[in-house]
């Protein structure tokens, strides 16, 4: 077959051929293009949210394989399986099923253990992702939908959470289900109406089981996905934000593009998030449900607690006291209202609605694409840290029986230290957390005035002592730097601007020779190694240019 | 032997010695401003009369009592202790007689009275090392025993020979129904204990110990004398085969691997919730910590 010359740029191999025919009839190549073309900031923390997407991931798949088997009827039936503790017990289908699940399916308890841990690993990274963002100000103008999203994100992470911790009907999931019940029947005036709605009668009925279920496997799942779509189209729209450095502008995203850099790096920590997930789900039980029992409305166990992004929850309910309230007309409030629909509530509302609270406070309505260092904005550091302080006051409060049986403490004790902690503790770490962004700052500041310190002290030819700094640029007439904080790490070691030798290379073991690299230091033009040889003991100051005497710091 | 609860038959115990010393005190009907002569014939037949009398309300009291209280009367009446007794008697006097009297019946602010808490108690607190209570607390703490088994069961026969009370069983604890006995656990123990008996909190320091590491007996014996905060489930709660299907289920699972790999205390999400952080999410910071530094 003779050859006949192709105008440039038409493709010329076989794939090639076969894209450009996809391409004429699609249109693709363009948004494609751009999307790879897309920069991802290289910072550590921007993979926090990638983390919880993975693990959404594995529950999406490891879910579907439990669905073959779990069978959500309330039905009762005689166990006649393989677990001989059970045997001849009544049960419910879905306790069956899921002991069945457990012990007769090839990698069923794994893949129910994968999935549990993968669950506890969701939620876990969606808040650290959402520290992440609420304390270096990610969610500012012009981002506060995607905070909104975030916040709607977490809300049915712990709904998909709930429902399937209560799927199994077992002895734990069962009592979590009571407690559900009773919270909902302490709402005022709709509670009756919502219990009756969402139980189809009194607790338990027979209906709950499959209507958790389709909520777990399909409506929220669904809502979770669609929802985490317009988290990133938002996100690829409005574009990454970075850390201020060298190079990095409102206007600019410098990083690795994602195709192949990013890519790579994101395939690989999929496997990562995996490989944990699934050692977890192969090496540590969890929730043992053959241990639990089948669940009986007449049974409990001492030390029922929910899943840990339930505890606070649990925690405030053990820490707010019996306070019901009975008004005239035989109608009470109870006290399970206050602290498990109120308290979430406001902490929920307040949280959703804070890049609005700061936009108001602060009154800075401008675009934000560079990111604010903690310690920069110590106002809201503070909040943040005593926000956590609360929540994690509420959090070690849903244990505290389990500490206080662990460590030998007084069970009262434990829940006065919680009721007083929750009180006292959440200034102190506002207060705590204050001086500390203050005092970081100000060692910023001193270091960009008075330079490094090199740990060099120096003798002058009268007998004072002075220490020797290194200025981090040029300095005025009194050894002073010149230059601005501009929101970026300032270094504060001399090997991290090159003036001592550098760090022998290697993550888990070295990768390079120190000899080597005392020599390449040598060879180098800058830092103190270069001068190390020639330098003169007696000269100061600044060694890579031949010193001069630094005033003595004021 | 006795299955009675010992706190109904307690006032019998020495309601009768109350009653003949009532009866020896009466005062005799004698008659006022007589000759002397006849007061002291009258004296002589009162005497006589008195003693008469006490013999009569002995020989009744003996009568009584025998015929009220058999299972007692049966030990007490054969007088002399058993040489397993008098050492318990010894070992008692020694370790025990400071708090709970010399008498079995307790010091006040100290120890509660041992009369008729039976051999199933002292079983469990002395081999459980409970007992001797090295201070007072909230709760008697286990430890290694201090006695050997010899001498618990001298303290024992001590014990049930001085006010009777719940007996150890005898034959194969473990033989009841597995699934039964988890039932029953679940429905009489684990509101305490916990799930599969890891134990857990109560008030003000006391607590549910774990069934970690307990045998068959002790695990009997506490349910029966119902020890520091535990109710008492006697026999007509839970039947011995009832206990026994729960101590088959307790040592069952005690004993069963976990198939999902390392148990972390079975107490469930707590100790996961540790998990995932401290190991799952500790994991992930420094694998991306890891790949941020390869960039």
């Amino acid at each position: 077959m003779a050859r006949t010359a192709t105008a440039p740029g038409v493709p010329t191999t076989r794939v090639g051929k076969a894209a450009l025919e996809f391409d004429d009839r699609l249109i693709v190549a363009g948004p494609l293009r751009r999307t790879l073309n897309k920069v991802f900031p290289d910072h550590w923390s921007f993979l926090l949210g990638e983390i919880a997407l993975y693990s959404f991931v594995i529950l999406l798949l490891s879910g579907t394989y439990l669905t073959f088997y779990y069978d959500a009827a309330m039905t009762e039936v005689v166990y006649d399986g393989t677990y001989a503790p059970m045997r001849g017990l009544e049960m419910t289908a879905a306790y069956e099923s899921t002991l069945y699940l457990s012990f007769d399916v090839r990698g069923g308890l794994f893949i129910r253990q994968l999935h549990h841990w993968a669950a506890l690993m969701f939620v876990a990274a969606i808040v650290v992702h959402l520290l992440r963002i609420f304390f270096t100000g990610a969610f500012r103008r012009p981002r506060e939908t995607n905070w909104l999203i975030g916040i709607a994100l977490l809300l049915l992470a712990f709904a998909m959470g709930f429902t399937g911790y209560s799927l199994p009907d077992d002895l734990l999931s069962g009592t979590g289900l009571r407690i559900i019940s009773a919270i909902i029947l302490s709402i005022p005036v709709i509670g009756t109406w919502a219990h009756w709605a969402v139980f189809n009668g009194d607790y338990v009925g027979e209906e709950i089981l499959g209507r958790l279920y389709i909520v777990h496997v399909l409506i929220v799942p669904a809502i979770l996905l669609a929802l985490i779509a317009v988290h990133l189209l938002l996100l690829v729209k409005q574009k990454h934000t970075q850390f201020p450095g060298p190079g990095r502008t409102e206007h600019n995203v410098v990083g690795n593009r994602l195709f192949p850099a990013f890519a790579g790096k994101a395939g690989g920590l999929f496997f990562i998030v995996f490989g944990v997930c699934a050692a977890l789900g192969g090496l540590v039980q969890i929730n043992p449900v053959w241990l639990w029992g089948p669940y009986n409305p007449a049974q409990v166990s001492a030390a029922s607690q929910p899943d840990w992004y339930v505890m606070f929850l649990d925690g405030s309910t053990r820490l707010f006291p019996a306070w019901d309230i009975n008004l005239p007309g035989n109608y009470t409030i109870p006290a399970l209202f206050w602290p498990t629909v109120v308290l979430p509530g406001i902490i929920f509302t307040l949280m959703a609605a804070y890049p609005m609270i700061e936009r108001k406070l602060t009154r800075d309505t401008a675009s934000h694409h560079l990111l604010q260092r903690p310690r920069d904005v110590p106002v809201r550091t503070s909040l943040g840290m005593m926000a956590l302080a609360f929540y994690v006051v509420l959090l070690i409060s849903g244990g505290n029986d389990v500490i206080a049986e662990k460590f030998d403490i007084s069970l009262n004790a434990m829940t006065w230290v919680g009721r007083i902690g929750l009180i006292i503790v959440p200034p102190l770490a506002y207060v705590f957390t204050y001086r500390i962004c203050l005092g970081l700052q100000k060692h910023d500041r001193e270091v960009l005035e008075h330079g490094l310190e090199t740990g060099v002290i120096r003798r002058l030819p009268h007998g004072e002592f002075i220490e020797v700094h290194q200025p981090l640029g040029p300095v005025d007439e009194h050894g002073h730097g010149q230059l601005a904080y501009g929101g970026a790490p300032v270094p504060k070691r001399m090997n991290q601007v090159g003036g001592a030798r550098r760090a022998i290379r290697g993550f888990f073991s070295p990768i390079e020779e120190p000899a080597r690299v005392e020599l390449e230091q040598q060879r180098s033009e800058r830092g103190l190694a270069a001068a190390e040889a020639d330098r003169e003991l007696t000269s100061s100051g600044r060694p890579s240019d031949g010193g001069r005497p630094q005033e003595p710091r004021d | 032997m006795s299955t009675t609860n010992p706190q109904s038959d307690a006032p019998s115990d020495e309601g009768t010695p109350r009653g003949h010393r009532r009866w020896s005190r009466r005062p005799a009907d004698g008659t006022p401003a007589a000759a002397a002569r006849a007061r002291r014939a009258s004296k002589q037949r009162r005497r006589i009369a008195n003693v008469a009398g006490l013999m009569a309300a002995l020989v009744l009291t003996g009568t009584l009592y025998s015929a009220l209280s058999p299972a007692y009367a049966t030990e007490e009446s054969t007088a002399t202790e058993s040489s397993a007794e008098a050492a318990g008697r010894e070992l008692y006097e020694r370790s025990c007689i400071t708090c709970h009297g010399e008498n079995l019946e307790g010091v006040p602010t100290r120890g509660p009275s041992l009369i008729g808490v039976g051999e199933a108690a002292v079983y469990f607190q002395v081999h459980t090392g409970r007992m001797p209570l090295v201070r007072q607390e909230a709760q008697a703490p286990d430890k290694p025993a201090i006695f050997s088994d010899e001498e618990i069961d001298q303290l024992m026969a001590y014990v049930q020979a001085n006010g009777g009370g719940p007996t150890l069983p005898s034959g194969d604890l473990r033989d009841g129904d597995l699934a039964e006995g988890g039932e029953l656990f679940r429905l009489n123990c684990a509101s305490c204990h916990n799930f599969v008996g890891e134990g857990g909190a109560l008030s003000s320091g006391k607590r549910a110990p774990s069934l970690n590491d307990v045998n068959d007996l002790e695990i009997y014996s506490a349910m029966l004398s119902g020890p520091e905060n535990m109710p008492v489930f006697g026999d007509n709660q839970l039947t011995p085969e009832e206990k026994r299907s729960i101590i088959n289920y307790v040592q069952t699972v005690q004993s069963q691997a976990d198939p999902g790999g390392f148990g972390v205390g079975r107490i469930g999400p707590v100790a996961e919730g540790v998990v995932i952080w401290v190991v799952g999410v500790a994991a992930l910071l420094f694998g991306i910590f890891w790949m941020g530094s390869k960039a």
